[in-house]
């Protein structure tokens, strides 16, 4: 079936079968892949992408199911005022390792202070509870959200 | 080889015009410069721009070593850490060996900065020593009168850029031992605030991981595998995946492990393989459960151990056991664990018109492809290249002695006409349940103490399955029947107790084994420390004095006491906030010596919640502060992480986990707060 996709700013034309998931439209036919393949089953965040400003897991979000919605993806975040701030103060923290789920996790961050702009420890630990980072790299996450934050304020 | 191999893609601006410096080594091994890679394998490239390029001989994982390597060459060559780049070496086990691992080029056993320290240092100080030197003749002033400062040659009134040089440079002799900036001089080692090289890429979407990798025209493959470890394809029927697009075909793998699946995209190559219908031949397949295994385990640890480790008396370690006034004994066990890094396993494939065969893998250790696919495609080494991409972590899963995923992929690829790349794909399930876990150990100790609480025998018996044994690195690391990755961090304690003696027993290994960050230490560390913390408690004795009385003397015992001292301090030792409770521990792994204090809240009764961990570390020279204390941070969070909830367990040979919901990952509001202290 042919969709039409507003992908980060862009009219996108695909073909794909309605139960594709957005996560291999996104990679495989688009090629943008800084949105990651972790699991596949939503439970570890790499996948995650924006839906009209809310971060969903792409692995479990349906082709069909994206018409009329504005999707971003980590490579288009810093168009936002918010998402230039967390990637910001992830360099200024060097919260990455091997980077893999930090795509999500900044697509996460994004979502959180999008709603929230100064959230807690234990907000921060709620709404993020779902990114996965093998490498454990939650501190610097922690810090890094509370860091954007600042850079937001300021 | 080293000649040919040298000429690589990721080499920017290669083909652009102007000289270009390369200082590497020569086919005999001494550092050169020259204007071309043919003549040398290099280490550092600088073009006429100017640009420098540090190749990274080891591959990045997460660990940092491609901004630890780039920092080293940016020190030595008098340049900002932003006026330098990094490139992936390709696969050359003269040149690019781990020179702690003989002629194998790889990543693994803390050794990646520890091996290059002096290579790269020396191949930064040559760059820098032809370019001064080319720029002193050109100003007709003398060497010592000129200096590289932020990436520009000054001195006598001058100042030019590093690109000016680069062909007069090309020309000249390396000394043999360049000189080095001393410690004294260092802007960048050390330093906490140089930042890695990959933050940038890795947070804007832009790092291309080996899953990232889109060659034109390329497939996809994924293999069915079976569900009980080691069963082999009798026949299968794809007939039911033929109304997939994208499906283009299956096939069993020559060594009958499984059927690969081939799609035109990753999606189509998932749904494909779950229609497949395979017979599979169980004989030769693993049938035991965990519980088997760890009841074979535990009866090892009951029967007289097959090896004594050390060579000890273990009747006179008997003898000071009867003599003592209490006896602290433990048993443990741990479980089969899985590696699971966040990228699942993937490489790709592709064959040049030329009939070379290129590897595009996240490589942790290339030799051992590269080796592997000279036989299997009956081709020369210099005509099998290998291109390093970004990983997205290992905890040593990508690091397997028989280069399994690889090995898979070119099973794969060979049944193809190889006009297309295959890109083989696996899921996480696949990892999950695809073998190469932690092998599961058991240990009974026994501690035997005066009516003064001191230690006077100390019998440790450990039983598991070896991670070596059958395996090409048998022959150096098993001796005289003890893998030493069974026994490490036990038998070789710095902590100087008397009478001690140490078994191990060899349990046949359920399904593959293989090492998983920190190997041995995994279950040595926990084992060793807790038994530290039960004689303490039993001797009525402060856990920290304790095992200060076990490091007296020696320099590995002054550096562990130093690390277990720091550590206190900071964490304000036996000074927990009221309702918190501290534990300290201490352990010596891979030539690195670290402590830790945890607090922790909460009850026996209703769960702990870690508040707080202090961390202190002595890992000789930190090249990158900031990384290794970001390697503390990961590494305790990853101990964590396993020892709270997850383990492979096994029901008739099959693994009883699938993915994450089930091997459930260390999530950010498992921990709290870890400060990292570096000596």
């Amino acid at each position: 079936m042919a969709f039409t996709l507003n992908l980060n700013g862009e009219t996108k034309n695909v073909e794909a079968d309605a139960g594709t998931p957005l996560l291999w439209v996104i990679r495989d036919e688009l090629k943008l892949t800084g949105t990651k393949f972790g699991c596949g089953v939503a439970s570890c965040g790499a996948c995650t992408v924006h839906l009209d400003g809310v971060p969903v897991r792409s692995c479990q979000t349906y082709v069909e199911d994206v018409d009329g919605s504005e999707i971003t993806t980590i490579e288009a975040i810093a168009g936002n005022e918010i998402g230039a701030a967390v990637q910001q103060a992830w360099m200024e923290l060097d919260v990455v390792q091997c980077g893999y789920c930090q795509s999500g996790q900044i697509m996460s961050a994004v979502g959180l202070l999008s709603e929230n702009p100064k959230p807690s420890v234990q907000e921060i630990e709620d709404y993020m509870y779902g990114n996965a980072c093998r490498c454990a790299a939650y501190q610097r996450i922690r810090a890094g959200i509370q860091r954007a934050s600042e850079i937001l304020e300021a | 080889m080293a000649l040919e191999t040298s000429r690589r893609g990721f080499l920017k601006g290669a083909a652009a015009a102007g000289a270009v410096l390369f200082v590497g080594a020569r086919p005999d091994g001494v550092l050169a410069a020259s204007n071309t890679d043919t003549m040398i394998t290099p280490f550092v490239r600088i073009d006429a721009n100017g640009v420098v390029t540090a190749i990274v001989k080891h591959f990045e994982m997460g660990q940092g070593t491609a901004t630890g390597l780039t920092t080293l060459i940016a020190e030595e060559m008098g340049l900002r850490m932003d006026q330098i780049e990094y490139g992936f070496a390709p696969s050359n086990p003269q040149v690019y060996n781990n020179l702690f691992f003989g002629p194998t080029q790889g990543t693994g056993g803390s050794t990646a900065m520890a091996n290059s320290f002096m290579q790269y240092r020396q191949a930064g100080a040559g760059a820098r020593a032809v370019l001064i030197e080319a720029a002193a003749q050109t100003w007709g002033v003398t060497s010592g009168s000129l200096d590289i400062i932020d990436g520009m040659i000054v001195g006598g009134g001058q100042s030019a850029p590093l690109g000016d040089f680069v062909a007069a440079a090309a020309a000249l002799s390396v000394a043999a031992e360049p000189v080095l900036k001393s410690p004294d001089q260092w802007r960048l080692i050390g330093n906490p605030s140089v930042r890695r090289t990959d933050a940038e890429i890795k947070g804007n979407g832009q790092a291309i991981f080996g899953m990232d990798l889109d060659l034109p025209n390329q497939m996809i493959a994924m293999v069915k595998r079976p569900e009980q470890m080691g069963a082999t394809v009798i026949s299968f029927d794809a007939s039911g995946a033929e109304g997939i697009k994208g499906f283009i075909r299956a096939a069993t793998l020559p060594n009958q492990a499984g059927v690969a699946v081939y799609a035109e995209n990753t999606w189509a190559a998932m749904q494909a393989r779950d229609l497949i219908d395979v017979t599979w031949d169980t004989s030769t397949a693993e049938t035991r459960s965990s519980d088997q295994i760890k009841a074979e385990i535990m009866a090892a640890l009951n029967a007289p151990a097959q090896f004594n480790v050390n060579k000890t008396d273990a009747a006179a370690t008997e003898a000071k056991m009867a003599e003592a006034s209490t006896v602290v004994e433990e048993t443990f066990y741990f479980p089969l664990l899985a590696h699971a890094p966040m990228e699942p396993m993937n490489c790709t494939i592709e064959q040049t018109p030329e009939g070379k065969i290129i590897l595009h893998d996240g490589c942790q250790i290339p030799t051992g492809p590269h080796m592997a696919f000279a036989q299997i495609f009956n081709l020369p080494m210099d005509q099998i290249e290998i291109r390093t991409l970004l990983t997205g972590g290992s905890f040593g899963r990508r690091a397997t002695p028989e280069a399994d995923y690889q090995v898979e992929a070119a099973l794969a690829f060979m049944l193809t006409d190889r006009s297309r790349p295959v890109k083989l794909v696996w899921t996480r399930e696949d990892d999950i349940r695809g073998g190469y876990y932690r092998p599961a150990f058991g240990h009974r100790v026994r501690v035997g103490l005066d009516k003064n609480g001191q230690i006077i025998a100390w019998d440790h018996h450990i039983a598991g399955q070896s991670i070596m044994r059958g395996t090409p690195f048998e022959g150096f690391a098993v001796h005289d029947g003890v893998d030493h990755s069974s026994v490490e961090g036990a038998s070789d304690t710095p902590y100087q107790i008397p009478n001690a003696h140490f078994g191990l027993s060899d349990v046949p290994k359920a399904t593959n084994v293989l090492w998983w960050r920190a190997v041995g230490h995994t279950h040595t560390a926990y084992v060793m420390e807790v038994m530290m913390d039960k004689a303490a408690r039993a001797a009525g004795a402060d856990p920290l004095q304790f095992r200060l009385g076990y490091l007296t003397d020696g320099v590995d015992q002054i550096r562990k006491a130093g690390v277990l001292r720091l550590a206190a301090e900071k964490a304000g030792w036996g000074q927990a906030p009221a309702g918190h409770a501290q534990g300290i521990a201490v352990h010596k792994s891979f030539g690195s010596y670290v402590a830790e204090v945890v607090e922790v809240s909460g009850s026996p009764a209703d769960g702990v919640r870690i508040e707080r961990v202090t961390c202190a570390v002595d890992c000789g020279i930190a090249v990158n502060p900031d990384l290794v204390a970001a390697q503390m941070e990961g590494g305790i969070g990853y101990g964590i992480g396993h020892a709270m909830r997850d383990q492979i367990t096994l029901t008739d040979g099959a693994p009883d986990q699938w993915n994450f919901p089930d091997y459930e990952p260390l999530r950010i509001s498992d921990i709290g707060a870890i400060d990292v202290h570096i000596v």
